[in-house]
């Protein structure tokens, strides 16, 4: 059976030719008509369609996109704001920095649209720090919106008005958290806060009540307002609705992004059909399914899952749909959506050392378990790449890294600790046999400097 | 089995035991009241929670209530309500007593968490106790026994960071000591309102330090060294001195100004090393002022009193109380008492008498600088209002000496009793002081011993005993640290003496026995005596005293425009 074909919504115009990035070819091909219909509705039925339509967040977690929104605490007078992550800082996607580089009125549309559905009259886009071009896209397209009376004090001559704000990062992982990237937003270290008390929706942006949405989440919404919730909510699969971008990453033939019905495509076509299958004479080894924090799966174990019915079903790697609740059931996860793929080449050590860098060079500091336990992680495995590898150093890394999950002030600490746990967890025999691997690939002149 | 709650109060369940406390009071604290200890760093029971060290992580639950009907869910196997913990641990300190909340704190899990939090806080930890100031009073070390595993499996090398950095003119740091529990960065913001610290770089490489240009240079700064729960934070006056074990604890009072601070002297073999706030939440909370930290320098000055001196000449107590007794009564009705505010309530009482018998009043000699707002006010005498409470003045002190000045020039006093003030600060002239004879009480030597006829040198706060009522009208006690320096006299025998000699009552000048005097004497007194007087001191009733005018202003458990504090 061939794969599914590519379902683009929100990169309908992505790399389309003649297609530019201003607001003038973005209302040729229909731009801002989604506005125009929004404002004429009622907020609380646009709350009511992004409820219906399952929307669920595409940053990683996963999150009811509705359910977000009728958490926010609307009787506490204070004002409300939405923040946009654009901070795409997770390694494996690449999806946002395309909207905003190529459509940013349709972010743009989207929210303007949520803030008139939960009246918020300032928005901030928080942008990654290495995206400057992106940043500068954004306030360009921001003019001309607000020139265009589509952002700004008076939006269609209704009388609502909205500011967005464009607020560049320095350079943190950290700050995709959403409320580290509150606390930088507000002028301070992106240390996460504590929840409780400080949650987004009660106490965040300036103790005020806030929403934050990733860019494609927001983009989403623009879709539902066209077609209506309940229309929205059969794409895809049951409580996994709508499409979502895939960034595949590493060794397949055809790497890039690609826009799917949820859950209607599976790793295997994905990687094998969509991405041309692995390199020459290679065979795919492993991969991580929604971004490096998510857990890897290894081709060739197999997944018994029960079905609603009580039956259960056995599902090799090649099996799985791309959707949230199938990834979370076989123990990884959606994710933000990066899919990267390890071939035969990779030895699996090393691989986590590149990845224990990554964390432990990101650890914001503030709370013992993550800050201690990644930069350990990382030293054990940086030593083991370098030539003082012992056979016990993989379960030692799998304790350190229990020590983490869980017990963190955010989600960092699962980031961080899930790649160590499954890498050891499913390839645990070649971090016991790195010491000889590395032992005889020096002996034989093979080794590689990593 | 639960009892009936009062209204503000809600009944929670750590480890099996019920437990009744204010909502909101956190599971630390909840914890505390029924004998459970939650291991904790960053928590601090005076500033904001932070949340950051994970080491108060605990297993929490509550009774499980069916989502429709809002009816409890029993279990069917205890007959009890059902409880549904969460699965992930939380951290004890930003958890509130609700009504229900059940907490476990001896689970597998919370081992676990506390053993893997003790081992990430050692890894880059340089383990250097044996030359760290904090050892034996370090959180790391009594939790790394109490919660850790006892070994370590890290192999790797540590982190480096700066070891010595001046934050400050008394606070150095240790960087690689620090575990960023930010509790000195939170008081800086939150208490001393002097937001200078902060962290630099991330990860396992983040660094304490001042922002540039800036210095840890406020008058609280020391409390930063009190609250780290490691060696991070070291007093540059205490560091590498003495292991506190060795150090006797004394409570004492901070005398700087009227706010009285609780203070804990730190000595051994009769000397003083370091003075640290002590807990009082209705006066200091846990700080004091860096100034007053220093006062103990005084005891050992060098320009201590420690000789008996009559007419310039070497001389015994005997002989330099008769010879005080001679002079007084010959100048009988033309005689001063200055009496000081630093004086003890007890010294005051007996200097009190001493006027009494000479048929004179007293008068005191006022101190006054900039409150604060915290811990230093503006009047900086500690014990004016215990000179009201023991009749010794009526009316509140000047700065200068004025009207005694002008009684000396018109040859009214021939003879005055100063009591460790200095008439020459006080605004007498040296002429002036030639033309009176001065008999002087006091610890140090000044332009008033110098021209004093009879000198007999006394003891500083930290050698003796005795009360305080500080601007709340609050009664303090302070407690002997270290004995007198060779030739010091206790003050009480030495008035008491003094008072018999000009033919005044026989009075103890023991301090216990002289309680009994005051409590007879002195109605506001009365329900008290120096053996039992709390900690925590005892409220007097102001009332009587509250038309000032008091220099006072607002401070930290102080309000000049509230109503006078009745007595408790």
């Amino acid at each position: 059976m061939p794969a599914p074909q590519q379902r683009r919504i929100i990169f309908r115009h992505i790399d389309e030719p003649g297609y530019t990035n201003d607001l003038a070819c973005y209302v040729r091909h229909g731009g801002y008509e989604m506005l125009k219909k929004a404002v004429a509705m009622a907020p609380a039925a646009l709350i009511e369609e992004v409820k219906k339509s399952g929307l669920r967040g595409r940053g990683g977690a996963g999150f009811p996109c509705g359910v977000k929104w009728s958490l926010v605490d609307r009787k506490s007078g204070k004002p409300i704001y939405l923040v946009v992550n654009a901070d795409e800082s997770e390694p494996g996607t690449f999806k946002d920095r395309y909207i905003i580089h190529q459509d940013p009125h349709q972010l743009i549309e989207g929210i303007m649209i949520s803030s008139f559905a939960n009246n918020v009259k300032q928005a901030y886009i928080y942008i990654r720090g290495e995206m400057p071009h992106g940043a500068r896209i954004l306030e360009k397209a921001i003019a001309e919106a607000r020139a265009a009376n589509l952002v700004g004090p008076n939006i269609l001559g209704t009388g609502y008005g909205c500011e967005i704000y464009v607020h560049r990062g320095a350079g943190a992982y950290i700050c995709g958290e959403e409320t580290g990237l509150i606390e930088s937003l507000e002028g301070k270290r992106p240390y996460p806060r504590i929840k409780p008390p400080y949650f987004p929706a009660v106490l965040g942006l300036y103790q005020c009540p806030t929403i934050v949405n990733n860019v494609e989440t927001l983009c989403h919404v623009k879709h539902i307002v066209e077609m209506g919730g309940d229309a929205y909510a059969k794409i895809g699969t049951p409580n996994n609705t709508g499409t979502r971008i895939l960034c595949v990453s590493g060794h397949v033939q055809k790497p890039g992004y690609y826009e799917y019905e949820v859950g209607t495509i599976t790793l295997g076509e994905l990687l094998n059909e969509v991405c041309g299958g692995p390199l020459p004479g290679r065979k795919f080894k492993a991969v991580i399914p929604g971004g490096s924090s998510a857990k890897i799966l290894r081709f060739g174990e197999t997944f018994t899952l029960k079905n609603k019915d009580g039956s259960s079903r056995t599902l090799t790697v090649e099996d799985i749909p791309m959707d949230f609740d199938t990834l979370a059931a076989c123990g990884t996860m959606g994710g933000s959506g990066g899919v990267i793929v390890m071939d035969d080449s990779v030895n699996m050590v090393e691989a986590l050392a590149n990845i224990n860098a990554f964390y432990a060079h990101e650890s914001c500091g503030q709370c013992t378990p993550c800050r201690e336990g990644s930069l350990w992680m990382k030293k054990i495995t940086t030593r083991m790449v370098h030539d003082h590898a012992r056979t016990e150093d993989g379960a030692l890394l799998k304790s350190v890294a229990d020590q983490i999950a869980g017990r963190t002030i955010c989600a960092f600490g699962e980031a961080c600790s899930w790649p160590t746990q499954s890498f050891v967890a499913k390839f645990g025999d070649e971090f016991r046999a790195y010491p000889e691997t590395k032992k005889a690939a020096k002996s034989a002149g093979t080794l590689e400097l990593v | 089995m639960i009892a009936t709650p009062k209204p503000d109060l809600v009944t929670v369940n750590v480890d099996g035991k019920e437990i009744a406390v204010p909502k909101g009071t956190n599971v630390i604290e909840a914890a505390r009241l029924v004998g459970v200890d939650v291991p904790y760093y960053c928590y601090h029971p005076k500033l904001s929670i932070s949340g950051n060290c994970r080491m108060c992580l605990i297993e929490m639950g509550m009774p499980a209530v069916d989502p429709a009907t809002k009816a409890p869910i029993m279990d069917p196997a205890t007959g009890k309500q059902k409880i549904n913990w969460i699965p992930r641990p939380q951290i004890g300190c930003a958890t509130n007593a609700s009504p229900g909340l059940h907490i476990r704190t001896n689970t597998p899990q919370i081992k676990d968490c506390r053993e893997g939090v003790m081992e990430f806080l050692l890894v880059n930890h340089p383990l250097d106790c044996p030359i760290c100031d904090q050892a034996g009073e370090c959180k790391l070390q009594e939790q790394s026994t109490g919660y850790g595993r006892g070994y370590s499996r890290f192999i790797e090398h540590k982190n480096v960071k700066p070891k010595r950095t001046q934050l400050g003119p008394r606070v150095t740091l240790d960087d690689e000591r620090c575990i960023l529990c930010s509790r000195c960065i939170r008081f800086c913001k939150e208490v001393a309102k002097d937001d200078v610290l902060g962290f630099v770089d991330r990860g396992s490489y983040s660094t304490l330090t001042c922002y540039p240009g800036k210095a840890l240079a406020n008058n609280y700064s020391l409390n930063t060294v009190d609250i780290c729960p490691v060696g991070a934070l070291t007093s540059t006056d205490f560091r590498f001195k003495m292991r506190v074990w060795f150090l006797k604890q004394t409570n004492s009072i901070d005398t700087e100004s009227s706010v009285g601070a609780n203070t804990v002297v730190w000595s051994r073999e009769g000397v003083i090393y370091r003075i640290t706030p002590r807990q009082n939440d209705g006066v200091n909370d846990t700080w004091m002022p860096d100034s007053g930290r220093d006062l103990y320098k005084i005891v050992r000055a060098n320009d201590r009193l420690a000789v008996i001196k009559v007419n310039g000449a070497d001389a015994s107590l005997d002989e330099a109380v008769n010879a005080a007794g001679r002079l007084l009564q010959s100048a009988a009705g033309a005689v001063a008492v200055i009496g000081s505010g630093r004086s003890s309530v007890e010294e005051q009482f007996l200097t009190r008498k001493l006027a009494d018998a000479l048929g004179t009043s007293t008068q005191l000699v006022s101190r006054v600088g900039q409150g604060d707002g915290l811990l230093i006010s503006a009047d900086r005498n500690p014990n004016v209002r215990g000179a009201l409470v023991t009749g010794l003045i009526k009316d509140l002190p000047t700065a200068k000496l004025t009207s005694l000045g002008a009684a000396i020039d018109a040859g009214k006093v021939k003879a005055v009793v100063v009591v460790g003030e200095d008439l020459a600060a006080a605004g007498l002239s040296a002429t002036q002081m030639a033309k009176v004879a001065i008999v002087y009480l006091g610890t140090h030597a000044n332009a008033t011993s110098t021209a004093a006829r009879v000198v007999i040198p006394t003891l500083t706060v930290f050698e003796k005993s005795g009360t305080f009522v500080n601007q709340q009208f609050r009664i303090q006690k302070y407690l002997k640290a270290v004995p007198g320096v060779a030739g010091a006299q206790d003050d009480l025998p030495v008035l008491a003496r003094l008072v018999a000699a000009v033919g005044g009552p026989i009075l103890a000048g023991e301090l216990h026995a002289l309680w009994r005097t005051l409590a007879a004497e002195i109605a506001a007194l009365a329900p008290i005596s120096f053996a039992t007087l709390p900690e925590a001191g005892l409220l007097l009733d102001g009332t009587p005293y509250a038309a000032g005018p008091f220099v006072e202003t607002e401070s930290l458990h102080f309000n000049p425009a509230a109503k006078p504090a009745v007595t408790t």
